[in-house]
């Protein structure tokens, strides 16, 4: 007797557990009081149900580490020729090198205190004597380059979250993956395009000077003077709209970059009714800007973002108050992500696309739908079947095999899994699979009764020869299932979770929740016949 | 109700020479199926390459597609209508990936919206796929499997037999096995190969005679499910992997079932020839086979018609290795059994036979 009633207990508590978890998923509306004592997790859709877009990224690490080898390099260049030290060639080769050629054997030793009290990090080989020069080859050590690299990684992760988080995903979920790779989820996007323009720019902003006094077609033919480089241009004309990509003769010095850029906004130029992006500086930058400006009154200066010049104005006066702005005929939401990249900061290396899935809302819905309907269905068979071939034992088992289904849900909700689409499908297997355990007991059953034994001898038989079988058979599945939630991924994880979850639940309820009931009607209702 | 009479009584075993032909049918026209495509056929999971699923507002055909995306310039493009009549759906797969940040999916839209007038293409569906997710994806799938089998085999050949002992060196057999074949360079699939030949191996020297019917029946069902997949054309994705492993997992189930009925007669008694006493524990629990078949067959029937074109082939899967996995648990496992016992029988006898 006292056995029966923490069985009672057991089962109630399960139940009991699992409509809390399941509550919230259910109702829209909690009570204020509800979130005090109990969960408030929904059961979390996964991106190939509710829409959305899941991205691969991978940081191109080793062009940050070239990139600091090249800053590294014009630092050095700028320190030799201040303190003069002759050297015919200095570049740098590969992503980690800076090949120097001296002339003067005396200036080697002044030339090596310079390295190592410069750039510390920058190993010095035994230099080689080729037709009386001297060539050093400048290496980066290789704890250097790895702290770049991952500094690089999570920088890179930071910002684009910043991005993400002024563009306005609910719910994004960002992180890193591996050694480079940065893992991207947005639920709900409706534009993948521009998401990933969003996140992919490197936003590198620079400004420089427009050589006017190179003819493009004398450029373009490589008659380029010193220090010039031929850049494209974005041009959109004014009447149709239409983007098109022209060339312009740049001064290759960078004279000042997006660092110093401290906030950008969209505004909307009140003659052509165009947006712009207004730029505002640091008091630095702010300076640096005041300077070149006054320098180069009527010059032109361009604006190039990640290579490409966008505008090159004019400079009409020398402008103090550290402001600019960037013109290019921009559609409102270029504008918008413009200048959320701007304010979010460039990326310290750019980006490659490694994988990406996207889901459409409408087919999300569409598999949403079509998922619970087959459910429904297959359920409403399987369902009926069982009531029609064992009766009122059969309808014991729906009872079951309804409880496995709120079962399976509310663990989704508790251990905050993801219902995705393989996962229904896996709910929907469950369902042929769990009445399994309680055909294997009634057959159990049917077949003792047979031979003439009692209900109760029966039952009794039924369920002890019949557990073990249960269990056994269940855990090849499980193993299956285990394995795939090691080795899968997202909705294949969602697969393996469900599947688990639902052998774990049929376990549960054809053993102990159906025997309770059996047991509770033979001893407190002494029925002598069993509708099977 | 019943619909399989308790005291049914079907000849099995007798047939078993006929369920064999039939079985080595079904595999043979799956390899040659799988020699004349050249191996499966992967999807972008494994392959890499970009899968597009487009709807459109207006009938086009599959001329309509291709003529739009000639511009692009594209390689290796597939078309494939998905469901009915007038559902304008479809699928499109190139071995194209775009790992710059204009995608081929705003690409692909934009050439065929120039064809067709804006507003009319809604991209679904994208899946790109790098060659290097694709390789890492692939490397999971296959560790996932050789993990799966490995893990069964130890529980099967532990839990038949009542070894643990046994099945623990099987799994150290088996770890070794494969680390020799892994530092001899050979690529997973044939790693798996290996895992499952050293699994029959020590399976029929040690004479755990059921843990080797349920693997021979375990690779019987999956060599079926490959086959069907190449006959079909469908493509190998990590979904198809999953539901292949799931098969995997059921279709030892309905076996477990009938080996634990056999083990239950043999206690029983002791005399009864083993051919009659295996037919018997298979008629026995027919009744609980092919009901539970039944019932797992109507859901995944279900989710096969009406579940939508993503989890089509999955379903697919599920579908043949449900139907399968029952045939094999009845057909195939239990003669195996047979099969194994009389060749030991036999060379019991010839060796009392060589000793007289």
């Amino acid at each position: 007797m006292k056995n029966l009633k923490w069985r009672i207990l057991l089962v109630a508590s399960v139940v009991v557990l699992s409509i809390i978890f399941l509550t919230p998923t259910l109702t829209a509306k909690l009570p204020p009081w509800w979130s005090k004592f109990f969960p408030t997790d929904k059961v979390h859709l996964g991106l190939d149900l509710q829409g959305g877009m899941h991205l691969v990224l991978e940081v191109q690490a080793d062009k940050a580490v070239e990139s600091s080898v090249e800053r590294k390099a014009h630092e050095l260049k700028r320190v030799l020729r201040k303190k003069g030290v002759h050297f015919i060639k200095l570049t740098r080769e590969g992503t980690d090198k800076i090949v120097v050629v001296l002339t003067r054997p005396n200036e080697r030793p002044k030339f090596e205190k310079i390295v190592k009290d410069e750039l510390p990090f920058m190993e010095i080989k035994t230099p080689e004597l080729r037709n009386g020069k001297y060539y050093y080859q400048l290496v980066l050590k290789a704890k250097e380059a790895e702290r770049i690299k991952k500094l690089a990684v999570s920088q890179a992760l930071e910002t684009i979250r910043n991005r993400i988080d002024q563009f306005g995903v609910s719910e994004p979920d960002i992180r890193p993956q591996g050694e480079d790779r940065i893992l991207i989820q947005l639920p709900g996007i409706k534009d993948p395009q521009r998401a990933i323009d969003l996140i992919g720019k490197t936003a590198v902003l620079e400004f420089k000077l427009v050589d006017d006094t190179v003819s493009l077609d004398r450029a373009l033919k490589g008659e380029l003077p010193p220090g010039d480089k031929v850049y494209p241009m974005r041009t959109v004309d004014r009447v149709t709209g239409e983007v098109r990509e022209t060339k312009i003769v740049l001064k290759d010095h960078t004279l000042l970059t997006g660092e110093y850029v401290t906030d950008a906004r969209v505004q909307i130029d009140n003659r052509y009714n165009t947006p712009y992006v207004a730029l505002a500086f640091s008091p630095e930058g702010a300076r640096i800007f005041e300077r070149i400006t006054a320098e180069n009154v009527k010059k032109r200066l361009a604006i190039v973002l990640d290579g490409i010049v966008y505008s090159a104005p004019v400079i009409q006066e020398r402008i103090s108050g550290g402001r600019a702005s960037i013109t290019g005929s921009f559609s409102m939401d270029e504008a918008r992500d413009l200048a959320i990249v701007l304010r979010a900061g460039s990326l310290p290396a750019p980006v490659k696309i490694l994988e990406e899935r996207t889901v459409g809302p409408s087919l999300g819905y569409d598999s949403i739908r079509s998922g619970l309907r087959s459910m429904a269905i297959g359920g409403l068979l399987v369902v009926l079947f069982m009531a029609v071939y064992y009766k009122l034992s059969g309808v014991l088992a729906d009872i079951a095999l309804i409880l496995n289904i709120v079962i399976i849900m509310a663990g989704l909700a508790g251990f905050k899994a993801t219902l995705t689409l393989p996962g229904i499908a896996g709910i929907i297997l469950t369902i042929g699979m769990a009445v399994d355990a309680n055909v294997l007991i009634f057959e159990r059953i049917r077949e003792e009764l047979r031979v003439g034994k009692t209900p109760r001898a029966a039952i009794d038989h039924g369920y002890s020869r019949a557990t073990l079988t249960i269990v056994d058979a269940n855990m090849t599945t499980l193993i299956a299932a285990v394995v795939l939630f090691q080795f899968g991924t997202g909705p294949i994880r969602g697969f393996a979770v469900t599947l688990s979850l639902g052998i774990l639940a049929s376990m549960f309820t054809a053993i102990i929740f159906t025997r309770l009931v059996y047991d509770y009607l033979l001893q407190k209702r002494r029925i002598r016949n069993i509708s099977i | 109700m019943e619909l399989i009479r308790p005291d049914v009584n079907i000849d099995f075993i007798g047939k078993r020479k006929l369920a064999f032909s039939f079985s080595l049918l079904l595999i043979i026209a799956g390899i040659i199926s799988l020699v004349m495509h050249g191996g499966p056929r992967y999807g972008v999971d494994f392959s890499g390459g970009t899968l597009l699923q487009l709807k459109f507002k207006v009938p086009v055909t599959e001329k309509d597609i291709r003529n739009g995306l000639k511009d692009l310039g594209m390689k290796g493009i597939t078309i494939q209508k998905l469901g009915g009549g007038d559902i304008n759906e479809f699928l499109i797969r190139s071995e194209l990936t775009e790992t710059k940040l204009q995608t081929l999916s705003k690409k692909v839209k934009d050439a065929i919206e120039k064809k067709l007038g804006s507003g009319n293409v809604e991209v679904l569906r994208v899946e790109m796929v790098g060659p290097k997710v694709g390789k890492d994806l692939r490397q999971k799938a296959l560790l996932a499997i050789y993990y799966s089998l490995l893990f069964i085999a130890i529980y099967i050949s532990g839990r038949f037999e009542m070894k643990w002992g046994l099945s623990i060196s099987l799994a150290l057999a088996l770890i070794a096995g494969v680390y020799v074949l892994t530092i001899m360079g050979l690529s997973m699939p044939i790693l798996i190969l290996g895992a499952l030949i050293i699994t029959l191996i020590f399976c029929w020297y040690l004479k755990l005679s059921y843990a080797l019917a349920a693997v021979v029946a375990l690779i019987h069902d999956v060599a079926i499910t490959v086959g069907a997949f190449s006959i079909t054309n469908k493509e190998v994705t990590l979904a198809g992997v999953a539901a292949l492993l799931t098969i995997v997992g059921y279709s030892l189930n309905d076996t477990i079932i009938v080996f634990d009925r056999i083990r239950e007669n043999l206690r029983k008694s002791r005399r009864e020839k083993l051919d009659v006493l295996i037919n018997k524990s298979v008629n026995q629990t027919l009744s609980r086979t092919l009901l539970t078949s039944g019932t797992t067959l109507i859901v995944v029937l279900c989710l096969f018609v009406m579940g939508g074109s993503v989890i089509h082939d999955f379903a697919f899967a599920l579908l043949v290795g449900v139907v399968v996995g029952t045939y094999s648990s009845i057909y195939v496992a239990s003669p195996i059994l047979i099969l194994y016992e009389d060749w030991v029988q036999r060379k019991r006898q010839k060796a009392r036979a060589s000793r007289r």
